[in-house]
């Protein structure tokens, strides 16, 4: 074999079981993570088929979905039919030996916040979630993709996945991103550029100087939106940046298993020469702060810039689905994106929720207030992100400029414990979709990073974090 | 898991690409812990008027009485992007879709359906708007063919394509076959390979 492999070659064969046909493998899964939302109604149905959990230790159970992000929650949600997803699954998580995070542990929160910061996801390691955001944690070298409930019942079952190989493709980011822009602007920037089928039916690995000068909580925002792009996954080769990020961390291996670890995850990059399906190069100096005008990720644009005219993003969008867009967002062509006034601001989600994203909001918040008449709120990603964040005294400068500073979980992100941002509400977001009606009914949800987020939330309308408030 | 080999039923053109999962089932919609219940709830959000309640919505394509039964979807790109929930394939099959006709498939939800009896047919876009085209104004007299032995999708009018699907999910459909079934027969490969893998990397194994 010539021209090397790439790193996804070499997860996936150290994994393969056997091949299925000429398109698909059986491969090892070495993770599963399941959450409140599906949890229990993959366990039942396996339980009902007299079928058990093939390696409990290696699935863990997250309440992140439907659970209230209010301060002072119980197991109630606002919506009264969400309770029984949260007790189902906590009494079928417990009923299978698996280990849950639940509601008041110290380790509750969104899967793919918590998942990093315990050391659950290692390089190197498969890891499967009934989630489309689970290719996140590829952010720390493993193969990690989000799959269906009925899948989840065949990995508990079989420690195996049925899967189609994916094609690879690499997107290099040569240079730096300046000042001021973030892992967030760079992916609603290639979002914007390749299309939300950009990467599909590929695993998409990301490289190049500007990856590797992101820290790991970067990394996994930048590798969370992959499944917005239509990919199987997104996977960034680990580097030492990872390593002493997982040292330490619970499920992370310690002592002699901990070095011998460390000399293979080293050996995980693509090789010299190695071959993708698809490759492409995009240079960092062209990323500007983002933030999208439509309800589909893709439709994103410079912060600075007005909503484009059909004529200028021709042969993207057939011209009805722009002018839906348009209608449904309430906006013209030609109008400034900077400056549209706004009737709520989010930060959270698995996205951008982390305390390196806190930290860079807060920056922003400290002593100014929230615009009149602007719904602010702050979910943190998990209760030990809330915890650290307030050991710094964030919670305190969201509180102080009239940020909500809530519980963890997946929240607004969209409605599923109910809670929603209300009819035709202008919402300026952290989260990753923009579809019509995800953060409630009508609601014109606008994609940015955190830093936009906060600096809009203060302004009352759209803007741009960089220019003095 | 019902078999599938060939069907002939109308078909109703939704076609937009980038339909996402929240649009086939809205969050709020997903009220039991269970895999049914979901049919009220599909496409929830333009289906009726006001969103949230209860009225059809005159001017949804699914409200036209001239396409039920629909069993067939046709599709832009992307379709069933977004989340993974698979109550969007549930939602699907519960009102009695069994074959969305699209351009192209997000890949979670196309095993989605695979694993739940639907066939996801890739065509492309002239095709389905030949197809869409087909039904005239009299869709209930004009089904459309979904033939998964053959791999082709035909019009009452006798136009036909043909489309590629993997082996393993034709086979699954055909069979109307448990995936989990399968792979237990080759458990004593898992084991083996699960046991050596132990010993290359013992950290996986907690």
């Amino acid at each position: 074999m010539t021209g090397g492999r790439t790193l996804f070659d070499k997860i996936w064969s150290s994994h393969r079981v056997s091949a299925i046909d000429d398109a698909s493998d059986l491969v090892l899964v070495d993770r599963i993570l399941l959450h409140e939302r599906t949890g229990a109604v993959a366990l039942r149905s396996l339980a009902t088929a007299g079928r058990r959990v093939l390696a409990p230790r290696q699935s863990f159970v997250v309440m992140d979905h439907v659970v209230d992000t209010r301060p002072g929650r119980t197991d109630a949600t606002m919506i009264p039919s969400g309770t029984a997803f949260i007790t189902a699954t906590r009494d079928a998580a417990r009923a299978a030996g698996l280990t849950l995070f639940d509601l008041g542990d110290a380790e509750q929160g969104i899967g793919h916040v918590v998942s990093p910061e315990l050391g659950i996801v290692l390089p190197g390691a498969t890891l499967v979630c009934p989630d489309s955001h689970t290719c996140s944690q590829g952010a720390l070298g493993a193969l990690a993709w989000g799959i269906g409930s009925t899948a989840a019942e065949h990995a508990l079952a079989t420690s195996t996945l049925r899967v189609k190989r994916p094609k690879t493709m690499r997107i290099t980011i040569d240079g730096e991103l300046d000042s001021g822009v973030t892992a967030k602007d760079l992916a609603l920037h290639l979002l914007s550029r390749f299309g939300s089928s950009g990467g599909a039916g590929h695993i998409v690995e990301y490289a190049g100087a500007a990856v590797r000068a992101l820290d790991v909580e970067a990394r996994l925002t930048l590798c969370n939106m992959a499944t917005e792009f239509g990919a199987f996954s997104a996977i960034i080769a680990p580097d030492e940046k990872v390593f002493d990020y997982l040292k330490g961390r619970r499920y992370a291996p310690t002592g002699a298993e901990w070095d011998a670890a460390l000399v293979s995850w080293r050996l995980l990059r693509s090789d010299e020469g190695a071959l993708f399906d698809a490759e492409h190069r995009v240079d960092a100096r062209d990323v500007a702060p983002m933030v999208t005008w439509g309800v589909s990720p893709q439709q994103a644009i410079a912060l600075d810039g007005e909503v484009p005219d059909f004529a200028n993003v021709e042969g993207r969008d057939p011209r009805e689905l722009h002018d839906r867009a348009l209608a449904y967002m309430d906006l013209r062509p030609g109008v400034r994106m900077a400056g549209l006034p706004i009737d709520a601001a989010f930060i959270g989600s698995c996205t951008n929720s982390r305390l390196s994203d806190l930290r860079r909001a807060a920056a922003l918040l400290r002593g100014r207030k929230v615009a009149p008449g602007v719904k602010a709120i702050c979910v943190p990603g998990s209760t030990a992100v809330r915890a650290e964040a307030e050991a710094e005294g964030i919670d305190r400068i969201f509180r102080d400029a009239g940020f909500e500073w809530r519980e963890s979980g997946c929240s607004m992100c969209f409605y599923a414990g109910g809670e929603n941002f209300g009819l035709r509400q202008r919402v300026i977001s952290s989260t990753n979709r923009n579809f019509e009606s995800r953060q409630g009914p009508e609601t014109r949800s606008h994609l940015a990073s955190p830093e936009t987020v906060a600096a809009s939330a203060v302004a009352g309308a759209i803007a741009d974090p960089r220019s003095p408030l | 898991m019902l078999p599938f080999k060939s069907l002939t039923a109308i078909a109703v053109p939704l076609i937009r690409d980038n339909i996402d999962t929240d649009a086939i089932i809205p969050s709020r919609e997903m009220q039991s812990v269970s895999k049914t219940g979901l049919a009220g709830g599909l496409f929830a959000g333009w289906r009726y008027r006001p969103v949230g309640s209860r009225e059809p919505n005159p001017d949804f394509i699914l409200n036209d009485p001239r396409f039920a039964p629909a069993k067939i979807l046709l599709s832009g790109g992307n379709f069933g992007c977004g989340s993974s929930r698979e109550h969007a394939a549930w939602a699907l099959a519960e009102y009695g879709f069994r074959a969305v006709v699209a351009a192209s498939f997000n890949p979670i939800f196309r095993s989605n359906c695979v694993n739940n009896g639907i066939v996801p047919v890739e065509l492309e876009r002239d095709a389905i708007t030949a197809i869409a085209a087909s039904l005239g104004d009299r869709p209930d007299s004009r089904p459309v063919t979904v033939d998964l032995e053959a791999c082709s999708v035909s019009t009452a009018s006798g136009s036909r394509w043909t489309f590629g699907i993997d082996a393993e999910a034709r086979q699954m459909l055909l069979g109307g076959m448990d995936a989990i079934e399968l792979t237990f027969m080759r458990q004593e490969n898992i084991a083996e390979m699960r046991a050596a893998d132990r010993n290359e990397r013992p950290w996986i194994y907690l």
